[in-house]
């Protein structure tokens, strides 16, 4: 095990096991915010969300997940200054367009942005709930619980701004999976030329399921209210 | 294909006295071109008008010219070994451009390859690769009868495709991070796919992973633009393989 962690392919398995565990947890944050629509009332979501921060998984895996995106993020940012400098002099002319996808060359800007979605996403819930306790509570039989719900859905009504930065931060998220996801499979070296086709489909439709079910919600509330 | 004749080409070089020298681009043309000439036939041209104007003519890297030796480099319009796929510098064809056009000639870019002169950069770095561990160094005996070791076809088939490797180094010239992860997979998982080179496959991964960081190469992000630009297509597969022997190999540890 002596310098795998400072190895470049060390490295590079920091970055991959820490995205699919990041892209777990896409999954099943999906998964519960897609209540919300389903349920105008809010009982449903509140009963859902209720779950997530009393289940003792979910409390032993928030702070990894912590972690997961402190690793993921500095990493990248250890990896990208390394990759600058094994290019000193640049091209005058560097055309990739036939050899690459967009999106495996701008990882870490499509990262960066993510990265101030999020900033804006846990102001705007996690630290309400969480911190400022400024979160109204509920009742539903008898257990009291935070009206996420309302929280949520209120700011998705209150202004179209919020759900178009929602929207874009759900694009970027989907852009950086289209590369992301089967790379993650790469680095671990879980492919062949067989198999890399396999993953690369199935990485692009989660990509998609990702940003379109993350859009879905800010639309519905466009649409419906 | 008919022969045409380019009129003028504009080309913008890249040119440095030495290693220490500060490079510039210089714009020269040429005139009548055969869209038959080959690119390094066109430089020749260039080149004998230079020396006639008792100018020093472009030094760059060639060798065979075949397309097999690895010599040859070149950055053209963006691209390693020009606007083709699965060729060399020396099998590109001035059919590939249009009349009129200006074609812009780099070197290889890279830390670990540095510029010597004009368009020549060191690739020695591929080298202190190769001496880290590309090699068998365990007895393997005379030639063995012809079928005295089975070898899967697969297996076979892709540590062949593996060992066309010829080490240009447009890998390197062409990953973002100029990474040379193509180079160093396919020695390695052309030599842990076959019996002899199976011996030594953990300390090859190991030792040929570490010199490759050393000498300053970036890290692998999964592009993919190294398996197109490769003149021989090796695909990235191998760089698969090649994470899974080294980090078997440090797992093991």
């Amino acid at each position: 095990m002596s310098k795998l962690i400072s190895s470049s392919i060390g490295k590079k398995l920091f970055m991959s096991v820490t995205g699919l565990f990041l892209m777990m947890f896409l999954m099943v944050h999906l998964t519960i915010n897609l209540l919300l629509i389903f349920d105008d009332t809010g009982e449903l979501f509140n009963i859902g969300a209720n779950f997530m921060v009393t289940n003792p998984i979910i409390k032993i895996v928030e702070p990894l997940l912590a972690v997961g995106f402190l690793l993921h993020m500095i990493y990248a940012s250890f990896l990208t200054l390394t990759n600058m400098k094994a290019r000193q002099v640049n091209y005058k002319r560097f055309n990739q367009t036939k050899s690459s996808s967009w999106a495996s060359r701008n990882m870490y800007v499509l990262g960066a942005l993510i990265l101030t979605f999020l900033v804006l996403h846990i102001m705007n819930f996690y630290w309400k709930i969480k911190v400022d306790h400024s979160v109204a509570m509920v009742h539903y039989n008898g257990i009291e619980m935070h009206d996420t719900y309302s929280l949520v859905a209120g700011l998705f009504k209150s202004c179209l701004i919020y759900n178009l930065l929602y929207i874009a931060g759900a694009v970027f998220l989907g852009i950086h999976l289209t590369h992301g996801f089967w790379s993650a499979f790469q680095t671990i070296g879980w492919s062949s030329d067989i198999w890399r086709k396999r993953i690369e489909v199935v990485g692009k439709i989660f990509a998609f399921i990702i940003a379109a079910g993350f859009s879905i919600i800010p639309l519905y509330f466009i649409i419906k209210f | 294909m008919i022969e045409k004749i380019l009129n003028e080409i504009t080309l913008k070089v890249w040119r440095q006295k030495n290693a220490t020298a500060k490079g510039a681009f210089e714009t020269y043309t040429v005139k009548n071109i055969s869209t038959d000439t080959s690119f390094m036939e066109m430089l020749d041209i260039l080149n004998y008008q230079l020396v006639e104007e008792g100018k020093d003519p472009i030094a760059f890297d060639h060798d065979c010219r075949e397309g097999i030796c690895g010599t040859c480099s070149l950055f053209i319009n963006g691209r390693a070994h020009g606007p083709d796929n699965d060729i060399t510098t020396c099998q590109l064809h001035m059919r590939k451009f249009k009349d009129g056009e200006t074609i812009t000639i780099e070197p290889w870019r890279g830390t670990a390859f540095p510029v010597t002169k004009d368009l020549i950069v060191d690739r020695n770095a591929f080298e202190k690769i190769l001496y880290a561990g590309g090699f068998v160094s365990v007895n393997t005996g005379g030639v063995p009868d012809g079928n005295a070791i089975p070898i899967g076809y697969d297996e076979s088939e892709s540590a062949m495709d593996a060992a066309a490797c010829i080490g240009c180094g447009a890998c390197v010239a062409t990953c973002k991070n100029s990474s040379a992860m193509l180079f160093v997979s396919a020695k390695v998982s052309h030599l842990a796919r076959l019996p002899q080179g199976k011996v030594e496959a953990v300390k090859r991964a190991k030792s040929m992973v570490a010199k490759m960081d050393e000498l300053g190469f970036g890290g692998c992000s999964n592009t993919g633009a190294c398996e197109i630009e490769c003149p021989k297509g090796i695909s990235i597969a191998s760089i698969a393989k090649l994470n899974r022997e080294y980090l078997t190999a440090k797992f093991m540890e």
